[in-house]
């Protein structure tokens, strides 16, 4: 359909033409003239944030949770700019966002107006594409190509920067077409995979004697459908399976064949299966720094299968030796496909054996810790949690830090997209806002943040959006004053000199959820907290809950800097002295 | 399998001590004509530490608004596949192929390629009649003069030019511009 409209009207329209029903955003000067439409429409739900970043974080929240676009609105200058970290988290955790920004009016452009910022520019290394739209009679066209280029292949955020004038100006809008993914001039991700590599990788997985599957984002960017043939898949071939912090809940916390995650602070077992097998088939994972530890001793016996949308992922850091380029749900299709017309089975001695060797090292329980009746042991807390808020709709977000680490080992997800994390980039202030983006699409689930007292601190102000907008989320702080995660790294390679890791002054959360409209619960024995968690599931309204913690609890296992995956530091071995020692002087110039 | 003998990683990001030999690289790069696209293909460069030794950008195919960027690059084999797939990745970027290696799977030496240079010289006299007569041998034209300089343009490989302003250093070098490295596959297929 074509007809004549503005610029600003097109906007609304082809939003709406996409399917969207929320938008994230806070007005501003070069965005009048869309909000004045937002304001004079039904149909589109706008939550309005106290900061751009948070807009951000909650559209990818919603987008995690929803598997839809997370879409954002905001103004030039100043709010581009604090776009730019919610930005980069989707690009590197892979999260589609499509960002419209407000610019000032074309004929202004580089003349350092008011609230002016080269915004494409300066998101361009940040989005999966972007477009500055000089025409109105472009705009249509840019905005369903951007919602085409955010949401294929390889998912991101895209960036459209509207100049003020071509949001007044009239021009012809035109519907999506309906073809993009074959029409476009450039950019056509490649689907399906290639067939005589998929059998290869089926023959190889047939003859492994050590096999993993090693899953990641990409499960769930592609979707149920691709978490439901990877529940098949473990189902049928009987291997071992581990997920990275990204990949959680494609295959249920619960599974037979379940390892814990993997990596920097992942489980015994999931690691050293990693290090020892002899066929790995990596699934929509990226062979993180995180994940791999010391590079020339990872996986080194290991023939491995590569599944991914992205062949730039393939052999950035670890040589494959089958790549097979695709969307994994299709790959997976034909995996599962050729499985079983071809009765390819694991060979059943060799399995028995791998499992043996595996239930050993499980019974190392890498994950225990020292209870204790008098302090709430910030794993515990989690423990709890997930024991008393398991049986509901549960969406968990988490802030970046040791709390984020607990709860990807304690709290167990059964579904895809309950699990909103920023792993790529390791952002601090995600967790409320995603929680936020997550409960506007879910307004009957119980959408919790997990969260630090320094991370949460990042991005309080959200608060005020929840109450608000009648966002119910719960944000349950493991508050241990110090930026945790930091201070186990000052006390692994700086001699224990915790240089500025203590927070001094933090605010009364209790108080602080009355102030913005919320409740606030404070819970410092081990025997109050799940009357607590309990009271705080009950409650319709946004939650703080200060959890005390031990102060000085460390996250373990840990693969320290420099390591491989079979050089863990366990719980019940990390003695100060060892912890001191743990990493060599190479490993410290680390990250 | 994987890489045993390399020498152990001093960093998590492994790329930057990978002991693999560098090799030099031609890569043809066919985009949209469109503001910012040039923009986009140097900041993956910089943004992820590669390295751009030539570059040279045009509009090729006017009806389709299309650009030919040609990119000399330097790397290990692991990174030049990763600049291959990273530029492909690029929205606007239609094709990337990496002329060197078309040639080696030819069986050729290199693809064709040629870069332009304007060379002032200034001088008098011996020197003057010197820095002729190496244009001459050096086929460069002579494109303005006076009394006491002269402007060659040269043609030829990157080295033809480099040896050719390493001539004309002590003949009265004044300065030299160059256009960067333009390539095309040899043989009657295109792109």
């Amino acid at each position: 359909m074509t007809r004549e409209m503005t610029g600003a009207e097109m906007v609304i329209q082809a939003l709406k033409d996409q399917g969207v029903e929320t938008v994230f955003g806070y007005p501003g000067g070069a965005v009048l003239p869309i909000y004045d439409e937002i304001i004079q429409q039904e149909g589109l739900e706008h939550i309005l944030v106290r900061h751009e970043q948070g807009a951000g974080h909650a559209a990818e929240g919603y987008a995690r949770s929803t598997g839809k676009p997370g879409v954002v609105l905001v103004t030039s200058g100043p709010g581009a700019t604090n776009m730019v970290t919610a930005l980069t988290d989707a690009m590197l955790d892979s999260i589609p966002l499509v960002c419209l920004t407000g610019q000032v009016p074309t004929h202004l452009i580089g003349s350092d107006a008011f609230q002016e910022c080269d915004t494409v520019g300066i998101t361009r290394p940040c989005t999966k594409h972007n477009w500055l739209v000089r025409d109105v009679n472009d705009l249509a066209r840019i905005l369903h190509e951007a919602f085409y280029v955010a949401t294929s292949g390889r998912p991101g955020p895209v960036v459209v920067d509207i100049p003020k004038d071509v949001q007044f100006a009239t021009g012809t809008y035109q519907g999506p077409k309906a073809n993009l993914s074959t029409s476009h001039k450039s950019y056509r991700p490649q689907i399906k995979g290639d067939a005589q590599a998929i059998r290869i990788a089926a023959d190889l997985m047939s003859k492994a004697k050590k096999p993993v599957l090693y899953t990641g984002g990409g499960v769930i960017n592609s979707g149920p459908n691709a978490c439901q043939l990877l529940r098949e898949l473990v189902q049928l071939t009987g291997f071992p399976i581990t997920s990275t912090l990204m990949g959680l809940g494609a295959y249920p916390a619960s599974g037979d064949n379940w390892l814990g995650m993997l990596g920097m602070h992942g489980t015994y077992e999931a690691n050293m299966t990693m290090h020892d097998c002899d066929v790995m088939v990596c699934v929509g994972a990226r062979f993180d720094d995180r994940i791999t530890g010391r590079l020339d001793a990872f996986a080194p016996n290991a023939t491995k299968i590569h599944i991914d949308i992205d062949p730039s992922s393939i052999n950035k850091t670890v040589k494959v030796d089958l790549p097979i380029i695709g969307d994994v749900g299709h790959v997976l299709e034909d995996l599962v496909r050729i499985w079983r017309t071809s009765s390819l089975q694991a060979d059943p001695a060799a399995m028995k054996s791998w499992w043996a060797e595996i239930n050993k090292w499980r019974a190392r329980n890498s994950l225990a810790y020292r209870p204790n009746e008098n302090v709430i042991m910030p794993q515990y807390a989690i423990q709890r949690l997930y024991e008393l808020t398991k049986d509901r709709e549960t969406y968990i977000s988490t802030e970046v830090g040791q709390h984020q680490m607990w709860a990807a080992q304690f709290y167990g997800f059964e579904e895809p997209n309950r699990w909103l994390t920023s792993g790529g980039l390791g952002t601090m202030g995600y967790g409320l806002p995603a929680a936020i983006g997550a409960q506007a699409a879910h307004r009957d689930a119980l959408c919790i943040d997990i969260a630090g007292d320094a991370s949460i601190l990042m991005n309080i102000q959200e608060m005020s959006t929840a109450v608000q907008h009648g966002l119910p989320v719960k944000v349950f702080i493991l508050n241990n004053q110090y930026m945790g995660m930091v201070r186990q790294w000052q006390q692994l390679l700086h001699g224990n000199r915790l240089s500025h890791t203590y927070t001094d002054s933090l605010p009364d959360f209790v108080k602080l959820a009355d102030a913005y409209g919320g409740v606030g619960f404070r819970v410092e024995k081990p025997a109050d907290l799940d009357g607590a968690i309990e009271e705080m599931i009950a409650i319709d309204k946004p939650v703080l809950f200060d959890c005390r913690v031990a102060n000085l609890a460390n996250c373990f296992p840990m693969i320290p800097s420099g390591k491989a995956h079979n050089e863990m530091l366990l719980p019940d071995e990390a003695t100060d002295e060892a912890v001191a020692n743990a990493i060599s002087s190479e490993g410290k110039a680390l990250v | 399998m994987n890489a045993q003998n390399t020498t152990p990683a001093l960093s998590a990001y492994f790329m930057a001590v990978v002991s693999d030999k560098n090799e030099t690289h031609t890569l043809s790069v066919i985009v949209d004509n469109e503001p910012g696209v040039l923009a986009r293909v140097i900041g993956l460069f910089s943004g992820r530490g590669y390295n751009i030794d030539s570059l040279t950008v045009s509009e090729t195919e006017h009806e389709n608004h299309l650009s030919r960027i040609t990119i000399v690059t330097t790397g290990t084999p692991m990174v030049i596949e990763q600049i291959r797939h990273q530029l492909d990745r690029l929205v606007p970027v239609h094709r990337v192929t990496d002329l060197t290696v078309e040639a080696r799977l030819a069986n050729q030496d290199k693809p064709l390629e040629r870069e332009l240079a304007m060379v002032k010289v200034a001088g008098t006299g011996d020197k003057r009649l010197e820095a002729l007569r190496l244009g001459d041998a050096f086929r460069a034209t002579v494109i303005d003069a006076t009394t006491d300089h002269f402007v060659f343009e040269i043609t030829g490989r990157s080295s033809k030019i480099e040896q050719f302003i390493a001539i004309m250093k002590p003949l009265g070098l004044v300065e030299v511009s160059r256009t960067g490295v333009a390539a095309v596959q040899r043989g009657a297929e295109g792109l």
